[in-house]
Protein backbone atom coordinates (compact mmCIF):
# COMPACT_ATOMS: atom_id res chain seq x y z
CA UNK A 1 0.00 0.00 0.00
CA UNK A 2 1.34 3.44 -0.88
CA UNK A 3 1.00 6.09 1.78
CA UNK A 4 -0.10 9.45 0.41
CA UNK A 5 1.33 12.41 2.28
CA UNK A 6 -1.25 15.03 3.19
CA UNK A 7 -0.68 18.33 1.35
CA UNK A 8 -0.36 21.34 3.64
CA UNK A 9 -2.02 24.24 1.86
CA UNK A 10 -0.98 27.80 2.68
CA UNK A 11 -2.43 31.01 1.22
CA UNK A 12 0.60 31.06 -1.09
CA UNK A 13 -0.57 27.74 -2.60
CA UNK A 14 -3.44 29.62 -4.25
CA UNK A 15 -1.55 32.67 -5.53
CA UNK A 16 -0.46 32.68 -9.15
CA UNK A 17 2.77 34.10 -10.56
CA UNK A 18 0.83 37.02 -12.03
CA UNK A 19 1.21 40.16 -9.97
CA UNK A 20 -1.96 42.23 -9.48
CA UNK A 21 -2.05 45.53 -11.34
CA UNK A 22 -4.47 47.22 -8.96
CA UNK A 23 -3.51 50.69 -7.71
CA UNK A 24 -1.28 50.68 -4.62
CA UNK A 25 -3.56 50.96 -1.60
CA UNK A 26 -6.55 49.33 -3.32
CA UNK A 27 -8.75 47.22 -1.03
CA UNK A 28 -8.85 44.39 -3.58
CA UNK A 29 -5.35 43.28 -2.54
CA UNK A 30 -6.74 42.39 0.87
CA UNK A 31 -9.69 40.58 -0.67
CA UNK A 32 -7.31 38.46 -2.74
CA UNK A 33 -5.39 37.73 0.43
CA UNK A 34 -8.64 36.84 2.25
CA UNK A 35 -9.74 34.48 -0.54
CA UNK A 36 -6.41 32.63 -0.49
CA UNK A 37 -6.49 32.43 3.33
CA UNK A 38 -10.03 31.05 3.21
CA UNK A 39 -9.14 28.39 0.64
CA UNK A 40 -6.11 27.37 2.71
CA UNK A 41 -8.27 27.08 5.80
CA UNK A 42 -10.72 24.88 3.90
CA UNK A 43 -7.78 22.84 2.54
CA UNK A 44 -9.33 22.83 -0.91
CA UNK A 45 -7.00 21.63 -3.67
CA UNK A 46 -6.60 24.53 -6.15
CA UNK A 47 -7.72 22.30 -9.02
CA UNK A 48 -11.06 21.74 -7.29
CA UNK A 49 -11.86 25.44 -7.12
CA UNK A 50 -13.02 27.73 -9.93
CA UNK A 51 -12.99 31.51 -9.70
CA UNK A 52 -15.30 33.17 -12.22
CA UNK A 53 -15.56 36.90 -12.86
CA UNK A 54 -16.97 39.55 -15.17
CA UNK A 55 -15.29 42.84 -16.08
CA UNK A 56 -13.76 45.55 -13.92
CA UNK A 57 -10.74 46.09 -11.69
CA UNK A 58 -11.80 43.48 -9.14
CA UNK A 59 -12.81 41.05 -11.88
CA UNK A 60 -9.15 40.51 -12.63
CA UNK A 61 -9.00 38.28 -9.57
CA UNK A 62 -9.11 34.86 -11.33
CA UNK A 63 -5.73 35.56 -12.96
CA UNK A 64 -4.15 36.11 -9.57
CA UNK A 65 -5.08 32.67 -8.25
CA UNK A 66 -3.84 29.21 -9.16
CA UNK A 67 -7.40 27.87 -9.24
CA UNK A 68 -9.35 27.35 -12.44
CA UNK A 69 -10.40 30.76 -13.64
CA UNK A 70 -12.83 32.31 -16.09
CA UNK A 71 -12.64 36.03 -16.81
CA UNK A 72 -15.96 36.39 -18.56
CA UNK A 73 -18.01 39.17 -20.09
CA UNK A 74 -19.32 42.21 -18.27
CA UNK A 75 -22.01 41.39 -15.72
CA UNK A 76 -22.13 37.72 -16.63
CA UNK A 77 -19.96 36.21 -13.89
CA UNK A 78 -22.98 34.67 -12.17
CA UNK A 79 -24.40 33.23 -15.38
CA UNK A 80 -21.10 31.51 -16.18
CA UNK A 81 -20.60 30.41 -12.57
CA UNK A 82 -24.13 28.96 -12.39
CA UNK A 83 -23.57 26.95 -15.56
CA UNK A 84 -20.25 25.70 -14.29
CA UNK A 85 -21.60 24.64 -10.90
CA UNK A 86 -24.57 22.86 -12.42
CA UNK A 87 -22.34 21.02 -14.87
CA UNK A 88 -19.60 20.31 -12.35
CA UNK A 89 -21.19 20.13 -8.88
CA UNK A 90 -17.95 18.64 -7.53
CA UNK A 91 -16.14 21.99 -7.93
CA UNK A 92 -16.16 24.80 -5.38
CA UNK A 93 -17.33 27.75 -7.44
CA UNK A 94 -16.59 31.33 -6.45
CA UNK A 95 -17.90 34.22 -8.52
CA UNK A 96 -16.28 37.59 -7.92
CA UNK A 97 -16.43 41.13 -9.20
CA UNK A 98 -17.32 44.70 -8.46
CA UNK A 99 -20.45 46.70 -7.73
CA UNK A 100 -20.89 47.97 -11.28
CA UNK A 101 -20.43 44.54 -12.81
CA UNK A 102 -22.64 42.81 -10.28
CA UNK A 103 -25.44 45.26 -9.55
CA UNK A 104 -25.81 47.21 -12.77
CA UNK A 105 -24.72 45.34 -15.87
CA UNK A 106 -25.21 42.04 -14.08
CA UNK A 107 -28.10 43.17 -11.88
CA UNK A 108 -30.64 40.83 -13.36
CA UNK A 109 -28.29 37.85 -13.04
CA UNK A 110 -27.75 38.81 -9.41
CA UNK A 111 -31.49 38.62 -8.64
CA UNK A 112 -31.92 35.27 -10.31
CA UNK A 113 -28.73 33.76 -8.91
CA UNK A 114 -30.10 34.55 -5.43
CA UNK A 115 -33.46 33.06 -6.43
CA UNK A 116 -31.97 29.89 -7.93
CA UNK A 117 -29.83 29.28 -4.85
CA UNK A 118 -27.18 27.25 -6.67
CA UNK A 119 -24.43 26.22 -4.26
CA UNK A 120 -21.73 28.83 -4.85
CA UNK A 121 -20.23 31.93 -3.29
CA UNK A 122 -20.44 35.40 -4.77
CA UNK A 123 -17.91 37.97 -3.54
CA UNK A 124 -18.55 41.57 -4.52
CA UNK A 125 -15.76 44.08 -3.94
CA UNK A 126 -17.86 47.22 -3.53
CA UNK A 127 -16.08 50.56 -3.87
CA UNK A 128 -19.15 52.49 -5.01
CA UNK A 129 -17.53 53.59 -8.27
CA UNK A 130 -16.57 52.36 -11.72
CA UNK A 131 -12.80 52.49 -11.24
CA UNK A 132 -11.58 50.84 -14.42
CA UNK A 133 -13.45 53.28 -16.65
CA UNK A 134 -12.23 56.29 -14.66
CA UNK A 135 -14.70 57.04 -11.94
CA UNK A 136 -18.32 57.05 -13.05
CA UNK A 137 -20.95 56.61 -10.31
CA UNK A 138 -22.09 53.03 -9.86
CA UNK A 139 -25.39 51.68 -8.48
CA UNK A 140 -24.08 51.88 -4.90
CA UNK A 141 -22.66 55.41 -5.19
CA UNK A 142 -24.14 57.87 -2.72
CA UNK A 143 -26.62 60.28 -4.40
CA UNK A 144 -24.64 63.36 -3.33
CA UNK A 145 -21.17 62.18 -4.42
CA UNK A 146 -19.94 65.20 -6.30
CA UNK A 147 -17.38 64.48 -9.01
CA UNK A 148 -16.37 65.79 -12.37
CA UNK A 149 -18.41 63.09 -14.05
CA UNK A 150 -21.42 63.57 -11.78
CA UNK A 151 -21.54 67.26 -10.84
CA UNK A 152 -23.61 67.77 -7.64
CA UNK A 153 -24.12 64.01 -7.46
CA UNK A 154 -26.50 61.75 -9.30
CA UNK A 155 -29.42 62.46 -6.98
CA UNK A 156 -30.31 58.79 -7.33
CA UNK A 157 -31.06 56.52 -4.42
CA UNK A 158 -28.37 53.86 -3.91
CA UNK A 159 -28.97 50.20 -4.66
CA UNK A 160 -29.10 48.10 -1.47
CA UNK A 161 -27.52 44.80 -2.49
CA UNK A 162 -27.95 42.98 0.82
CA UNK A 163 -31.66 43.78 1.03
CA UNK A 164 -32.11 42.75 -2.61
CA UNK A 165 -30.18 39.53 -2.00
CA UNK A 166 -32.41 38.68 0.96
CA UNK A 167 -35.62 39.47 -0.90
CA UNK A 168 -34.44 37.42 -3.87
CA UNK A 169 -33.65 34.32 -1.82
CA UNK A 170 -29.89 34.23 -1.15
CA UNK A 171 -29.21 31.69 1.57
CA UNK A 172 -26.24 33.40 3.22
CA UNK A 173 -25.60 37.13 3.39
CA UNK A 174 -22.56 38.76 4.93
CA UNK A 175 -20.69 42.04 4.80
CA UNK A 176 -16.92 42.17 5.16
CA UNK A 177 -14.30 44.92 5.11
CA UNK A 178 -11.08 44.66 3.14
CA UNK A 179 -9.18 46.34 5.99
CA UNK A 180 -9.89 43.21 8.04
CA UNK A 181 -8.53 40.46 5.76
CA UNK A 182 -8.58 37.82 8.53
CA UNK A 183 -12.20 38.56 9.38
CA UNK A 184 -13.03 38.66 5.67
CA UNK A 185 -11.35 35.24 5.22
CA UNK A 186 -13.50 33.82 8.05
CA UNK A 187 -16.68 35.10 6.40
CA UNK A 188 -15.64 33.61 3.05
CA UNK A 189 -14.95 30.27 4.76
CA UNK A 190 -18.45 30.29 6.25
CA UNK A 191 -19.97 31.39 2.95
CA UNK A 192 -18.33 28.48 1.11
CA UNK A 193 -19.32 26.02 3.84
CA UNK A 194 -22.97 27.11 3.78
CA UNK A 195 -24.91 25.21 1.10
CA UNK A 196 -26.73 27.31 -1.47
CA UNK A 197 -26.06 30.79 -2.81
CA UNK A 198 -23.82 32.73 -0.44
CA UNK A 199 -23.31 36.41 -0.95
CA UNK A 200 -20.41 38.30 0.62
CA UNK A 201 -20.32 42.03 0.05
CA UNK A 202 -16.85 43.39 0.80
CA UNK A 203 -16.33 47.10 1.39
CA UNK A 204 -13.17 47.58 -0.64
CA UNK A 205 -11.96 51.19 -0.96
CA UNK A 206 -10.94 52.71 -4.29
CA UNK A 207 -8.09 54.97 -3.21
CA UNK A 208 -7.72 56.49 -6.67
CA UNK A 209 -11.23 57.74 -7.42
CA UNK A 210 -12.69 57.70 -3.91
CA UNK A 211 -9.71 58.57 -1.64
CA UNK A 212 -12.17 59.54 1.10
CA UNK A 213 -12.95 55.82 1.42
CA UNK A 214 -9.65 55.42 3.32
CA UNK A 215 -11.81 56.55 6.28
CA UNK A 216 -13.84 53.35 6.08
CA UNK A 217 -11.34 51.84 8.49
CA UNK A 218 -12.78 54.08 11.20
CA UNK A 219 -16.37 53.42 10.14
CA UNK A 220 -16.54 49.63 9.70
CA UNK A 221 -17.61 47.88 12.89
CA UNK A 222 -18.66 44.35 13.87
CA UNK A 223 -22.41 43.72 13.71
CA UNK A 224 -23.72 44.04 17.24
CA UNK A 225 -26.27 41.26 16.79
CA UNK A 226 -25.91 37.53 16.20
CA UNK A 227 -26.67 36.15 12.72
CA UNK A 228 -30.31 35.29 12.19
CA UNK A 229 -32.07 32.64 10.12
CA UNK A 230 -35.32 34.60 10.23
CA UNK A 231 -35.74 36.52 6.94
CA UNK A 232 -38.19 38.99 8.49
CA UNK A 233 -35.78 39.91 11.28
CA UNK A 234 -32.88 40.06 8.77
CA UNK A 235 -34.93 42.37 6.55
CA UNK A 236 -35.61 44.75 9.42
CA UNK A 237 -31.92 44.78 10.30
CA UNK A 238 -30.77 45.34 6.75
CA UNK A 239 -33.28 48.11 6.11
CA UNK A 240 -32.00 50.05 9.10
CA UNK A 241 -28.38 49.09 8.63
CA UNK A 242 -25.75 51.87 8.50
CA UNK A 243 -23.93 50.11 5.68
CA UNK A 244 -20.85 49.41 7.82
CA UNK A 245 -22.04 46.47 9.93
CA UNK A 246 -19.53 43.66 9.43
CA UNK A 247 -20.43 40.02 9.89
CA UNK A 248 -22.98 37.40 8.90
CA UNK A 249 -26.29 39.20 8.59
CA UNK A 250 -28.43 36.28 7.46
CA UNK A 251 -27.84 32.52 7.31
CA UNK A 252 -30.83 30.52 6.12
CA UNK A 253 -31.45 26.86 5.46
CA UNK A 254 -32.99 26.77 1.98
CA UNK A 255 -32.21 23.63 0.05
CA UNK A 256 -29.77 24.46 -2.74
CA UNK A 257 -30.80 23.98 -6.34
CA UNK A 258 -30.25 20.50 -7.70
CA UNK A 259 -30.56 19.68 -11.34
CA UNK A 260 -33.57 17.46 -11.93
CA UNK A 261 -32.35 14.08 -13.08
CA UNK A 262 -33.93 12.91 -16.31
CA UNK A 263 -35.62 9.54 -15.82
CA UNK A 264 -33.18 6.82 -16.81
CA UNK A 265 -34.32 3.86 -18.84
CA UNK A 266 -32.41 0.62 -18.68
CA UNK A 267 -31.25 -0.80 -22.02
CA UNK A 268 -33.15 -4.00 -21.29
CA UNK A 269 -36.37 -2.01 -20.99
CA UNK A 270 -35.72 -0.41 -24.39
CA UNK A 271 -35.03 -3.80 -25.90
CA UNK A 272 -38.34 -5.04 -24.53
CA UNK A 273 -40.12 -2.06 -26.04
CA UNK A 274 -38.77 -2.81 -29.50
CA UNK A 275 -38.98 -6.56 -29.24
CA UNK A 276 -40.61 -8.08 -32.27
CA UNK B 1 -4.20 20.37 61.52
CA UNK B 2 -6.53 20.84 58.60
CA UNK B 3 -5.42 22.79 55.58
CA UNK B 4 -8.05 24.97 53.99
CA UNK B 5 -8.13 24.93 50.21
CA UNK B 6 -8.42 28.41 48.71
CA UNK B 7 -10.90 27.44 46.02
CA UNK B 8 -13.11 24.59 44.99
CA UNK B 9 -11.16 24.10 41.79
CA UNK B 10 -9.04 20.95 41.74
CA UNK B 11 -5.37 21.76 42.39
CA UNK B 12 -3.01 21.06 39.56
CA UNK B 13 -0.04 18.85 40.23
CA UNK B 14 3.42 20.37 39.71
CA UNK B 15 3.86 18.15 36.67
CA UNK B 16 0.60 19.36 35.11
CA UNK B 17 1.49 22.96 35.88
CA UNK B 18 4.85 22.55 34.15
CA UNK B 19 3.18 20.93 31.12
CA UNK B 20 0.62 23.72 30.93
CA UNK B 21 3.37 26.38 31.20
CA UNK B 22 5.30 24.65 28.41
CA UNK B 23 2.19 24.60 26.24
CA UNK B 24 1.53 28.27 26.99
CA UNK B 25 5.09 29.14 25.98
CA UNK B 26 4.80 27.21 22.69
CA UNK B 27 1.48 28.93 22.00
CA UNK B 28 3.02 32.34 22.63
CA UNK B 29 5.95 31.59 20.32
CA UNK B 30 3.52 30.43 17.61
CA UNK B 31 1.75 33.75 17.93
CA UNK B 32 5.05 35.63 17.65
CA UNK B 33 5.92 33.53 14.61
CA UNK B 34 2.52 34.25 13.00
CA UNK B 35 3.03 37.95 13.63
CA UNK B 36 6.45 38.04 11.93
CA UNK B 37 5.19 35.93 9.05
CA UNK B 38 2.15 38.14 8.46
CA UNK B 39 4.34 41.25 8.57
CA UNK B 40 6.78 39.73 6.07
CA UNK B 41 4.01 38.69 3.68
CA UNK B 42 2.49 42.17 3.81
CA UNK B 43 5.80 43.91 3.08
CA UNK B 44 6.29 41.53 0.15
CA UNK B 45 2.79 42.49 -1.09
CA UNK B 46 3.70 46.17 -0.73
CA UNK B 47 6.88 45.60 -2.68
CA UNK B 48 4.93 43.96 -5.53
CA UNK B 49 2.50 46.87 -5.58
CA UNK B 50 5.30 49.41 -5.80
CA UNK B 51 7.02 47.43 -8.54
CA UNK B 52 3.83 47.49 -10.60
CA UNK B 53 3.61 51.26 -10.00
CA UNK B 54 7.23 51.51 -11.21
CA UNK B 55 8.32 52.95 -7.86
CA UNK B 56 11.44 50.82 -7.73
CA UNK B 57 13.21 52.50 -4.84
CA UNK B 58 10.31 51.95 -2.45
CA UNK B 59 9.70 48.46 -3.86
CA UNK B 60 13.28 47.54 -2.99
CA UNK B 61 12.93 48.97 0.50
CA UNK B 62 9.74 46.99 1.16
CA UNK B 63 11.45 43.86 -0.17
CA UNK B 64 14.26 44.42 2.34
CA UNK B 65 11.76 44.85 5.17
CA UNK B 66 10.00 41.63 4.09
CA UNK B 67 13.35 39.85 4.26
CA UNK B 68 14.09 41.21 7.74
CA UNK B 69 10.72 40.03 9.10
CA UNK B 70 11.24 36.65 7.47
CA UNK B 71 14.56 36.35 9.28
CA UNK B 72 12.81 37.11 12.57
CA UNK B 73 10.29 34.35 11.85
CA UNK B 74 13.13 31.96 11.02
CA UNK B 75 14.86 32.84 14.26
CA UNK B 76 11.76 31.78 16.20
CA UNK B 77 11.66 28.48 14.33
CA UNK B 78 15.30 27.83 15.24
CA UNK B 79 14.84 28.94 18.83
CA UNK B 80 11.93 26.54 19.26
CA UNK B 81 13.62 23.72 17.36
CA UNK B 82 10.65 23.50 14.97
CA UNK B 83 11.85 21.72 11.86
CA UNK B 84 8.75 22.75 9.91
CA UNK B 85 6.66 25.87 10.44
CA UNK B 86 3.65 25.36 12.71
CA UNK B 87 0.51 24.92 10.64
CA UNK B 88 -2.13 25.74 13.27
CA UNK B 89 -1.71 29.52 13.03
CA UNK B 90 -5.08 30.45 11.56
CA UNK B 91 -7.20 30.87 14.70
CA UNK B 92 -5.03 33.74 15.99
CA UNK B 93 -6.93 36.92 16.51
CA UNK B 94 -5.25 40.18 17.34
CA UNK B 95 -6.50 43.10 19.36
CA UNK B 96 -6.67 45.15 16.18
CA UNK B 97 -7.87 43.94 12.80
CA UNK B 98 -4.47 42.52 11.92
CA UNK B 99 -1.20 41.58 13.56
CA UNK B 100 0.51 44.43 15.45
CA UNK B 101 3.43 44.43 13.02
CA UNK B 102 1.35 44.37 9.81
CA UNK B 103 1.08 47.47 7.66
CA UNK B 104 -2.23 48.56 6.16
CA UNK B 105 -2.81 48.44 2.42
CA UNK B 106 -4.54 51.80 2.50
CA UNK B 107 -1.33 53.49 3.67
CA UNK B 108 0.29 53.08 0.27
CA UNK B 109 0.51 55.71 -2.42
CA UNK B 110 2.04 55.13 -5.83
CA UNK B 111 4.25 58.22 -5.45
CA UNK B 112 5.34 57.48 -1.89
CA UNK B 113 9.00 57.86 -1.01
CA UNK B 114 11.36 55.75 1.13
CA UNK B 115 10.65 58.03 4.09
CA UNK B 116 6.95 57.13 3.92
CA UNK B 117 7.77 53.43 3.76
CA UNK B 118 9.94 53.83 6.85
CA UNK B 119 7.12 55.68 8.61
CA UNK B 120 4.97 52.60 8.05
CA UNK B 121 7.77 50.38 9.35
CA UNK B 122 8.21 52.61 12.40
CA UNK B 123 4.51 52.41 13.29
CA UNK B 124 4.62 48.64 12.90
CA UNK B 125 7.69 48.23 15.13
CA UNK B 126 6.20 50.53 17.76
CA UNK B 127 2.97 48.54 17.80
CA UNK B 128 4.91 45.27 18.04
CA UNK B 129 6.93 46.61 21.00
CA UNK B 130 3.70 47.69 22.73
CA UNK B 131 2.13 44.28 22.06
CA UNK B 132 4.99 42.32 23.63
CA UNK B 133 5.26 44.79 26.51
CA UNK B 134 1.54 44.32 27.23
CA UNK B 135 1.96 40.53 27.21
CA UNK B 136 4.90 40.89 29.61
CA UNK B 137 2.59 42.68 32.08
CA UNK B 138 0.01 39.87 32.20
CA UNK B 139 -0.21 37.01 34.66
CA UNK B 140 1.40 34.32 32.54
CA UNK B 141 3.97 31.54 33.01
CA UNK B 142 7.50 32.80 33.70
CA UNK B 143 8.85 31.47 30.36
CA UNK B 144 6.23 33.48 28.44
CA UNK B 145 6.95 36.65 30.42
CA UNK B 146 10.70 36.29 29.85
CA UNK B 147 10.23 35.75 26.12
CA UNK B 148 7.78 38.68 25.90
CA UNK B 149 10.25 40.95 27.74
CA UNK B 150 13.01 39.91 25.38
CA UNK B 151 10.86 40.44 22.29
CA UNK B 152 9.61 43.82 23.50
CA UNK B 153 13.24 44.83 23.98
CA UNK B 154 14.13 43.60 20.48
CA UNK B 155 11.22 45.51 18.95
CA UNK B 156 12.30 48.68 20.78
CA UNK B 157 15.77 48.21 19.25
CA UNK B 158 14.09 47.94 15.84
CA UNK B 159 12.24 51.18 16.52
CA UNK B 160 15.58 52.90 17.09
CA UNK B 161 17.08 51.29 13.98
CA UNK B 162 14.19 52.48 11.83
CA UNK B 163 14.48 55.98 13.31
CA UNK B 164 18.19 56.01 12.46
CA UNK B 165 17.35 54.83 8.96
CA UNK B 166 14.79 57.63 8.61
CA UNK B 167 17.40 60.19 9.56
CA UNK B 168 19.45 59.07 6.57
CA UNK B 169 16.76 59.41 3.90
CA UNK B 170 15.42 62.73 2.64
CA UNK B 171 12.16 63.96 4.10
CA UNK B 172 9.51 64.31 1.39
CA UNK B 173 8.96 67.85 0.22
CA UNK B 174 5.55 69.47 0.14
CA UNK B 175 3.58 68.34 -2.88
CA UNK B 176 5.33 64.97 -3.10
CA UNK B 177 2.03 63.43 -4.23
CA UNK B 178 1.36 65.93 -7.01
CA UNK B 179 1.22 64.14 -10.35
CA UNK B 180 0.99 66.24 -13.51
CA UNK B 181 -0.54 63.27 -15.31
CA UNK B 182 -2.57 61.57 -12.60
CA UNK B 183 -4.29 58.24 -13.18
CA UNK B 184 -7.65 59.59 -12.05
CA UNK B 185 -8.01 62.27 -14.70
CA UNK B 186 -11.32 61.77 -16.47
CA UNK B 187 -11.33 64.44 -19.14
Amino acid sequence: MTAVAAVAYTPQSYKSEVKPVWCPGCGDYSVLSAVTKALAKLELPPEQVAVVSGIGCSSRIPAYTRCYGFHGVHGRALAAATGLKVARPDLTVIAAGGDGDGYSIGGNHFLHACRRNVDMTYIVMDNRVYGMTKGQPSPTTEPDWDSKLSPHGTGLREFHPLVIALASGANFIARAFSGDPNGCADLIVQAIRTPGFSFVEVLSPCVTFRPEQRDWKTMAHPASVAPTDDPARAARRLMTDDGFNIGILYAGSRTPYRRAEAPRVATSALEQEFAL
Amino acid sequence: MTVKRRSNAPRKSAKRRAASAKEGFAQFMKRAYAMELEASARYADFSDQMEIANNREVAELFRKLAGIEKLHAKKILEQMGWKTPPTDLEPFRWEGLEGPETGEHSDLHYLMQPYHALQIALRNEERAAQFFASVARRKLPRAVLDAAHEMAEEEREHVELVKAWMARVPKPERGWDVDLDPPNVND
